[in-house]
């Protein structure tokens, strides 16, 4: 398939999956931030928006800024308006290849991002919204899309995703310095009924990290998210080598995994956002190098550029 | 003050009752100087808005209660009751006192009855209650918790002062409204919370999980917990899903369960697996069908000998009705100076004792102004107000009395505290009722701060339960103090990347193509 195709498909997924986690994330949290008092509340937003990777664009930034920059905000890649919108227009250069319900269902979510009040009573709809809708983008996706070459990158996408994505939702951790910032870190990612009915009696914040990094049975845990991308990885490039892997994404993904499946320690939290660091970095190398091997396009033409 | 509480104060005195929010004269209260604020900045469209979508939220998340065979939501009022630290302080220890009492006190009912041979209760009284169980007398529970689950039910007089209205220590439901409660407000008022602490209620069930867990038979490990349930036709199915969900055990139904040689086992996939712990649902009479009602679909034959051979925990202990029962009720403070030689904290609703001649006499010629209840029921059924009562419900009252005066007591109708509650297009004062929760884990009694709050939504009504047209509040405990100061950290910013296509990015590719 064309690398063009490949790469918007990559990006729908990533892009769908990034809408879908932010809302969590915000649904959650907003829902904290709002039972503090506003010296808290500011603290606590510009630290929140740091572990989504964003920066504050002024000194006074308050609640009101911190849902511009992660739902309303359609120039930032990073919120879930741009993220939407970007997944859309992705689609929109790969509407002859995705099928057309997927593509619909993209355009009118666009559509509707515009719907909705934009204080702190509408956020909380507009997350659930939206969550609504990526449910909706996945289920069309998993269904009416052909199960080949390009679903696998769309997944890959998701799936990279996914794990950086849970690695900020730990990352929280120390943004809620409050005593029950575990459920809130299981609340993000949906788990939190699942991990209550796995543990019997065992709470707390070292066992919640434990669940959203290594659970090998959750489908939002780092280490199923690694997994199934490198599944993907592996059907993208079939071919059975006797020794290592040529493929730098594979490897990249694999050594996260195995480095976290692995690892032994006693005291998980300490050393998380050493972890988180990791994964994050894992993903955007493997995204890099998933970009070089197969949407190697940019490149090809800047080449191309200097000889003209 | 703004449109919504036009009037309010006018109502509130007719009433006759206190009111909670509001000071004669409207002025807030201390507790609700902050929601006061909140509100006002709200037009009628904001409020309705948020009472929808609130309503909405119960309804999509499953929130309701059963009544008649159909699922209704359980509706929540947008005003929270709010409850300062010092009167949580009395609530709090008062609860702790009685649940200590009544527990001492089924202790030893089902034990040597030292309370009645020392004259503080007429054996007649215990022995005449219908869920005084003779097949439980002699067995101890393990933890020393046959109250471990307990909502005793408080109201406020018309000088504001909290009184006991009723214990329930058998299947005391509602504690999933306040946990729903407070997530719906909090998405629902989010400004209310602003700079006020409000006392968390999420940790309900962990402590409930953990009280359970150490009231395990001794010999047991790992204890498996479950919570058993009549089903999904029982009212308060839903409560029953949520707190087995957030205590992630399993939630059985009777047929679920086999008793073998005194033990209990569930059927699972993986063959039969050993049960420790049950949190018990449902009603003693329906528990095991070789004790009680043999007719009984619900519970499990043998589970009653399993207990008492030390096989199995239930939870609450079979046979805590009796002390529930609305004329031992009218005993506890008494039972509170023999078995703690205390005072009690929160004081009793003045009640006749129909048993008595001359209280009998003085009820049945003041029956049109007095309340009558019967002392088994629960959820308000049979409760007859007199002043609200026609002629031939006083009539068919009097010679239901007549015929069994064991089965009634009678208390002064009170004017129930009222809080501003949505009604039509303005806030009006209803009447509310609170039921605290607490666990009592053998060591220590955990009131969960908060509880339900019921109001009756019309006009004037008093009777506030669920089935009879009430509706909740959220409750809130402010926390005492101020909050510590926030430790201020630089965050590091984990970067991110972006697709080749975002829209400027194509815009500038675009416009490069054209170019070439």
């Amino acid at each position: 398939m064309l690398s063009r195709i490949a790469e918007s498909l990559f990006w729908i997924g990533r892009y769908v999956e990034r809408a879908d986690g932010t809302a969590r994330i915000l649904d959650v949290h907003l829902e904290r931030l709002n039972q503090m008092p506003s010296d808290e509340q500011h603290i606590m937003s510009r630290d929140l928006l740091a572990v989504m990777g964003n920066r504050p664009d002024n000194e006074e930034f308050d609640v009101n800024d911190l849902l511009h920059a992660l739902a309303y905000d359609r120039s930032s890649p990073t919120s879930i308006s741009g993220s939407l919108g970007a997944a859309r227009e992705n689609a929109r250069r790969a509407r002859e290849t995705v099928s057309s319900a997927l593509w619909e269902c993209l355009n009118t979510t666009w559509y509707g991002l515009n719907q909705h009040r934009k204080d702190v009573v509408g956020t909380y709809r507009f997350c659930n919204w939206v969550l609504e809708r990526t449910a909706m983008v996945t289920g069309l996706a998993d269904t009416t899309v052909s199960h080949d070459e390009g679903w696998q990158f769309l997944v890959l996408g998701r799936s990279l995703e996914r794990a950086d994505m849970t690695a900020r939702m730990l990352s929280t951790q120390n943004v809620m310095s409050s005593s029950m910032s575990w459920v809130n870190m299981l609340r993000c990612a949906g788990a939190y009924e699942s991990f209550l009915r796995t543990r019997q009696a065992a709470f707390g914040d070292d066992h919640a990290a434990e669940f959203l990094l290594l659970d090998r049975l959750f489908p939002r845990s780092i280490v199923y998210a690694l997994s199934d991308a490198e599944s993907c990885l592996a059907s993208l490039e079939p071919t059975y080598q006797r020794v290592g892997f040529g493929n730098d994404a594979r490897r990249v993904v694999g050594q996260a995994r195995t480095f976290l499946e692995f690892h032994q320690t006693d005291d998980l939290l300490s050393e998380l956002p050493e972890h988180m660091e990791r994964v994050q970095k894992a993903t955007a190398q493997a995204s890099d190098a998933i970009s070089r091997k197969y949407f190697s396009q940019a490149e090809d033409l800047s080449w191309v550029g200097e000889l003209s | 003050m703004s449109d919504l509480f036009e009037d309010y104060s006018m109502a509130a005195e007719l009433t006759g009752a206190y009111d909670e929010m509001f000071a004669p004269g409207q002025i807030p209260r201390h507790a609700y100087a902050q929601i006061a604020g909140a509100l006002e900045e709200l037009t009628l469209t904001d409020v309705t808005a948020r009472a929808d979508s609130m309503a909405r939220t119960f309804l999509d998340r499953g929130v309701t209660f059963d009544y008649a065979g159909e699922e209704r939501p359980f509706p929540i009022d947008i005003v929270p009751r709010i409850i300062s630290g010092e009167d949580w302080d009395i609530v709090e220890r008062g609860v702790k006192q009685r649940v200590r009492a009544l527990e001492a006190f089924l202790d030893d009912v089902y034990g040597n009855m030292k309370v009645v041979a020392d004259g503080v209760i007429p054996r007649r009284l215990i022995t005449s209650s219908a869920h005084f169980h003779r097949e439980v007398s002699g067995f101890d529970p393990v933890a020393g918790a046959r109250v471990m689950i307990s909502g005793i039910d408080l109201i406020r007089d018309a000088n504001g002062t909290f009184r006991v209205l009723e214990d329930n220590v058998r299947v005391p439901s509602g504690v999933s409204y306040v946990l729903e409660n407070r997530r719906a407000m909090a998405k629902g008022l989010p400004e209310a919370f602003g700079q006020q602490r409000v006392r968390p209620v999420e940790e309900y069930p962990r402590r409930l999980l953990s009280a359970l867990r150490k009231s395990a038979p001794p010999s047991v490990e790992d204890p498996t917990v479950v919570v058993l349930t009549p089903g999904v036709y029982n009212s308060a199915y839903f409560e029953h899903t949520l707190l087995a969900g957030l205590m992630g055990v399993e939630l059985v139904e009777g047929r679920d369960l086999i008793c073998r040689g005194n033990r209990v086992y569930m059927r699972t996939t993986a063959g039969e697996q050993r049960v420790d712990v049950i949190y018990k649902r449902i009603d003693d009479e329906f528990l095991d069908p070789l004790q009680f009602r043999s007719d009984s679909m619900l519970g499990c034959p043998g589970i009653v000998n399993a207990a008492r051979a030390g096989g199995v925990t239930v939870t609450n202990a079979v046979g805590n009705g009796v002390a529930d029962d609305k004329l031992v009720y009218s005993y506890v403070p008494d039972l509170i100076r023999y078995y703690l030689d205390e005072e009690p904290v929160i004081d009793n609703v003045d009640t006749y004792r129909l048993e008595d001649e001359q209280s009998r006499e003085y009820v049945l010629a003041h029956l049109d102004e007095l309340v009558v209840k019967p002392v088994g029921g629960s959820g308000g059924k049979g409760l007859v107000i007199g002043p609200d009562a026609s002629k031939e419900e006083l009539e068919a009252l009097r010679a239901k009395v007549l015929a069994e005066p064991r089965e009634w007591i009678a208390q002064p109708v009170l004017q129930l505290s009222t809080v501003p509650t949505m009604s039509g297009d303005k806030f009006a004062p209803r009447h509310v009722d609170l039921r605290p929760f607490a666990i009592n884990d053998g060591d220590d009694v955990y009131v969960l701060p908060g509880g339900l709050t019921r109001v009756a939504l019309k006009e004037g009504s008093l009777i506030v339960n669920s089935s009879q047209g009430g509706g909740s509040k959220d409750t809130w405990v402010l926390a005492d103090g101020v909050p510590g100061p926030v430790q201020q950290g630089q965050k590091h910013v984990a970067e991110r990347a972006s697709g080749r296509s975002t829209d400027s990015d194509w815009q500038n590719q675009q416009a490069e193509t054209e170019q070439q």
